[in-house]
């Protein structure tokens, strides 16, 4: 035992005998405080999608960032030019690819505003069904790739494993488990099944206890808890100014939440809240995504209890297709569906911006109609496209590990940026 | 929304604030539009903050083809308190496509606005860095136009590289 002793006492004497003068030195060398220009992506695991920074950096602090998108740019508004307006639904869903239902209810909702078309209340609830079923989707997915790139990769398979029962109800209301196509101007393209509903109760039965194991399993954790807490805060008027909306904005404690301040689509009938965050860092990013999952299950088992009888889709023929069994015994009806399926409607001409919440903030579709039965100009204010400049005002001067979790807090959705 | 008097109100107010700015004022669909002159975007922005008008929700560009002026910008703006949104349009001529930037005092439109430089070509004076945003640097054109052709864009894939880059002109 002694002499164990007097090893560590030489030990700590020759400790203390090393000067650490020259490191301190090195430290302020100017050589290190040289700044470090990072290219990250486009082909990166952490930036959700094929986004590039330039990240300038200063030892691992970063001083400057810089986005550069257009990778996936695949012209869709160009595209959506030379269709009739309802051949757009199928490619505006495309754009932002967690969000479809987003994207061609803010498109349909556009084209009915210019048509003043009135939507039947059957059909505006089975909208605001799978629009929350979408939201809850797109949370998922958020949920499932930001806990991988903290580290938690188990997060992944839960999180996907509930995507798949939501994709397990889209493919069978609508046939598709991704860009659907069934909302139509005018309402829905077909009612659901039967034994959807019990289905979807199901769904709802178990998606909050689901939620709370999700919450169970990050929240507490220390390392999420580090990773999250305190960091890159953003203050509510910074946000507002780079005209961030969604549950960033929440985040910081502004309740804009366009169901409520704005309801479209008969938003009204339900009883739900609007979580919101204090601090605006990661964490409250964090916790209101994880809220407004609760409360979209809270939206749909409302719709799904009040869903009113009736139609799914309007009966005007010159915008909606006749049902099929007609056109084996109407003239008029076959005249109707063959105009519908060549030409497609004509729109009366004049302008429209129609914003409606998607899962990443407001979500706006411009239209401008010359008459013809095809948009003379489709533009979508894609939320992600706005919020993605949010992040080097986000991320200056703290570490680069917290630009990753930062960023995966953002959910940037590139197909939505570049469209 | 305000309604058509609402609108009338604002668009007189913003036109004894700032003179020769407000050219028509539209109300469609029950929404309201101020068509303004395109050099006083600045201060009419401005003047419409300081009513309630804080957000800039969007600003996305249109093209007129065959009408002239044939370009036009939108700035959708949105009061969060009052719930209340207006639309600021202006148009410009396609050979003299200028527009005073507003990205100095509302930091949401830069993207925005190099996305109508890249698609439409309209240029924003003073904006901090106008660049293309989704085409390539080295693109030609402006693809959102509508006299822009669809499709036939020269694709070069590494197979036909012997035969050389002709078949693109």
């Amino acid at each position: 035992m002694s002499t164990d002793v007097t090893r560590t006492s030489e030990y700590r004497q020759m400790e203390e005998s090393i000067t650490m003068a020259p490191l301190e030195r090195l430290g302020s060398n100017e050589l290190d405080q040289e700044l470090l220009t990072l290219n990250m992506g486009p082909h990166h695991p952490a930036t959700h999608g094929v986004l590039r920074l330039l990240v300038t950096l200063e030892g691992e602090v970063v001083r400057d960032l810089q986005p550069i998108i257009g990778y996936v740019h695949t012209g869709i508004e160009k595209t959506a030019e030379d269709k009739s307006y309802w051949k757009v639904i199928p490619v505006v869903e495309r754009m932002d690819y967690l969000a479809y239902y987003f994207n061609a209810y803010a498109f349909c909702g556009a084209t009915e505003t210019l048509l003043e078309l009135e939507v039947p209340p059957r059909a505006q609830y089975l909208r605001v069904i799978h629009m929350e079923l979408n939201r809850i989707m797109s949370h998922l997915v958020w949920l499932g790739t930001s806990a991988l790139d903290l580290g938690a990769i188990s997060m992944f398979w839960y999180c996907f494993r509930d995507r798949e029962l939501i994709l397990d109800l889209f493919e069978q209301s609508s046939g598709q488990r991704m860009h659907t196509r069934y909302i139509q101007v005018g309402g829905v393209a077909e009612d659901v099944p039967r034994g959807w509903a019990e289905k979807l109760r199901e769904f709802t039965s178990q998606m909050p206890s689901r939620a709370d194991q999700y919450k169970d399993l990050l929240a507490n954790n220390e390392i999420v808890l580090q990773r999250l807490r305190g960091v890159c805060p953003l203050a509510e008027e910074e946000l507002l100014k780079l005209g961030v909306t969604g549950p960033l904005l929440r985040a910081a404690g502004n309740p804009w939440d366009l169901r409520k301040a704005s309801p479209y689509c008969s938003y009204d009938h339900f009883d739900f809240k609007i979580p919101v965050g204090a601090e605006g860092d990661n964490w409250d990013r964090f916790a209101v995504r994880v809220a407004e999952i609760y409360e979209s299950v809270k939206i749909i088992e409302q719709a799904l209890d009040g869903l009113p009888e009736g139609a799914w889709i309007t009966d005007d023929r010159k915008v909606a297709l006749p049902p099929r069994h007609e056109l084996a015994t109407s003239m008029e009806a076959l005249i109707h569906h063959f105009k519908l399926v060549t030409e497609g409607f004509r729109v009366p001409p004049g302008e429209c911006y129609f914003p409606v919440e998607s899962p990443r903030g407001e979500l706006g579709c411009f239209v401008r109609s010359d008459g013809s039965s095809k948009p003379a100009r489709v533009h979508m204010r894609d939320p992600s496209f706005v919020n993605l400049q949010a992040t080097a005002p986000m991320t200056e001067g703290s570490y680069i590990a917290d630009l990753i979790a930062t960023l995966a807090m953002l959910d940037p959705v590139l197909g939505g940026i570049d469209r | 929304m305000p309604d058509s008097v609402g609108l009338e109100l604002l668009a007189q107010e913003l036109g004894e604030a700032q003179p020769h700015t407000v050219l028509q004022t539209v109300y469609f669909r029950d929404k309201g539009t101020i068509v303004i002159e395109p050099a006083a975007i600045g201060p009419a922005l401005e003047h419409l903050r300081a009513k309630g008008f804080s957000f800039l929700a969007s600003v996305h560009g249109v093209d007129y083809y065959p009408e002239e002026p044939r370009l036009g910008v939108h700035y959708e703006l949105l009061d969060m308190s009052a719930v209340d949104r207006v639309t600021i349009k202006l148009r410009v001529p396609l050979d003299n496509p200028h527009v005073p930037s507003v990205t100095p005092s509302w930091p949401t439109a830069d993207h925005q606005e190099r996305e109508i430089y890249d698609m439409f070509g309209v240029i924003f004076d003073g904006h901090p860095s106008l660049r293309r945003i989704l085409m390539p640097e080295d693109y030609e054109g402006h693809p959102q136009r509508r006299d822009f052709p669809i499709g036939g864009e020269p694709v070069l894939f590494t197979i036909h590289e012997a035969e050389g880059t002709a078949y693109t002109q």
